[in-house]
């Protein structure tokens, strides 16, 4: 049986809570000071926009996670978008064919910074089953990975927690991350710039 | 009266004598195998003689016999005769180290995307083919994966647990 509405928002202290809580800050009369990184941060996490790219039975575990039962949208994403440039969070879900390979590298080159992707199920984490030679033996050989979410396929409840897992990492970013070294170097070894 | 196996046989057997040979007939669908230079004209003689009309390519395929010295790749056509509702199955043999058949586009337009899916899997060249090139595989792939020369598994990865996969062991 479906969960009624008011399982979907929080209680604390017995208060309903349907807003996102605020960065830790110093409050007075009239004005709020924080870190620029928290606020960003805090925006950026519950507004994400994801990019499904679903080859295969993951994609149709991903539309039950978009629907009304399990309601991706809870957590800001039900935009989801169709072209890579206005989009945060590329989901890859589905056997990826390496002759698919370049096509979801464009995908990915395709997105502006800041860019997030989160590989479902076993055959964009490694290949899964189809231990051959026509499909790529995992996403993370052509771009960047962030979060990988296990199963053949995943439950809902799998994605929405890796979506959260997604969040907690756009949460904590530094606003200086993607023009780091070490960033760069990350996307030297993928032959990306 | 209805077209059978038996008609096609003798009327094959008339135009081309012993040239065709290993006439069977599994499942009731009439086999048979022509050399490879004589390709064209065993089709093109079924294709228009009247009450045999086989104008359909069903299927073109190829198969790979390691063990077949000299005659390793067979190129199987699979025909149907719209008008007498008969399918039958002609085959021809190459060797694998000069893949040559003519090709069957000029007949059958089909043929081309079929061709081109057998070039890709098995390497079979066909002689005059119009844009003989990679169809389905990623067109750096320098090899004919369904030849029996390979191991069935990706071979890049080796962090595969093999139990995993039914060939015993564990991660090398």
């Amino acid at each position: 049986m479906a969960l009624t509405v008011q399982y979907n928002v929080k209680y604390e202290g017995g208060k309903i809570i349907t807003v996102a809580q605020g960065p830790e800050g110093v409050s007075g009369d009239g004005f709020f000071t924080t870190k620029l990184s928290d606020v960003v941060g805090l925006a950026r996490k519950n507004s994400i926009w994801p990019l499904p790219f679903a080859t295969s039975c993951c994609g149709i575990e991903f539309m039950a996670t978009m629907g009304s039962h399990y309601d991706l949208a809870r957590f800001g994403a039900e935009r989801v978008g169709f072209s890579p440039r206005q989009c945060d969070l590329l989901m890859v879900m589905g056997t990826i064919a390496k002759k698919m390979g370049p096509v979801l590298r464009q995908v990915y080159l395709q997105m502006a910074e800041p860019r997030w992707v989160l590989a479902m199920g076993a055959c964009a984490s490694s290949g899964g089953i189809f231990d051959t030679y026509s499909v790529l033996q995992g996403i993370d050989q052509i771009i960047p990975v962030d979060v990988y979410i296990p199963g053949c396929p995943p439950r809902p409840e799998a994605v929405l927690d890796g979506f959260m897992k997604i969040q907690e990492l756009v949460e904590s970013e530094s606003v200086r991350r993607r023009s780091s070294p070490q960033y760069k170097a990350l996307l030297d070894s993928y032959g990306i710039q | 009266m209805a077209l059978t196996n038996d008609i096609v046989k003798t009327k094959l057997i008339e135009k081309f004598g012993d040239q065709l040979s290993n006439f069977e007939e599994p499942y009731g669908m009439l086999n048979f195998e022509a050399p490879k230079e004589i390709n064209l004209k065993v089709l093109q003689f079924l294709f228009d003689e009247p009450g045999l009309q086989f104008q359909f390519l069903a299927d073109l395929c190829a198969v790979h016999y390691p063990d077949n010295a000299g005659r390793e790749l067979a190129v199987v056509y699979h025909l149907h005769s719209l008008r007498e509702n008969l399918r039958i199955r002609f085959k021809v043999f190459t060797s694998i180290q000069q893949p040559d058949i003519f090709t069957a586009t000029r007949l059958f337009s089909s043929a081309n995307w079929m061709e081109r899916e057998t070039f890709d899997f098995f390497g079979v060249n066909f002689l005059g083919h119009p844009n003989l090139k990679r169809i389905l595989n990623v067109d750096e792939m320098d090899y004919f994966p369904m030849r029996k020369e390979f191991p069935l598994e990706e071979q890049s990865r080796i962090d595969k647990d093999d139990e995993m996969f039914g060939r015993g062991g564990s991660i090398k």
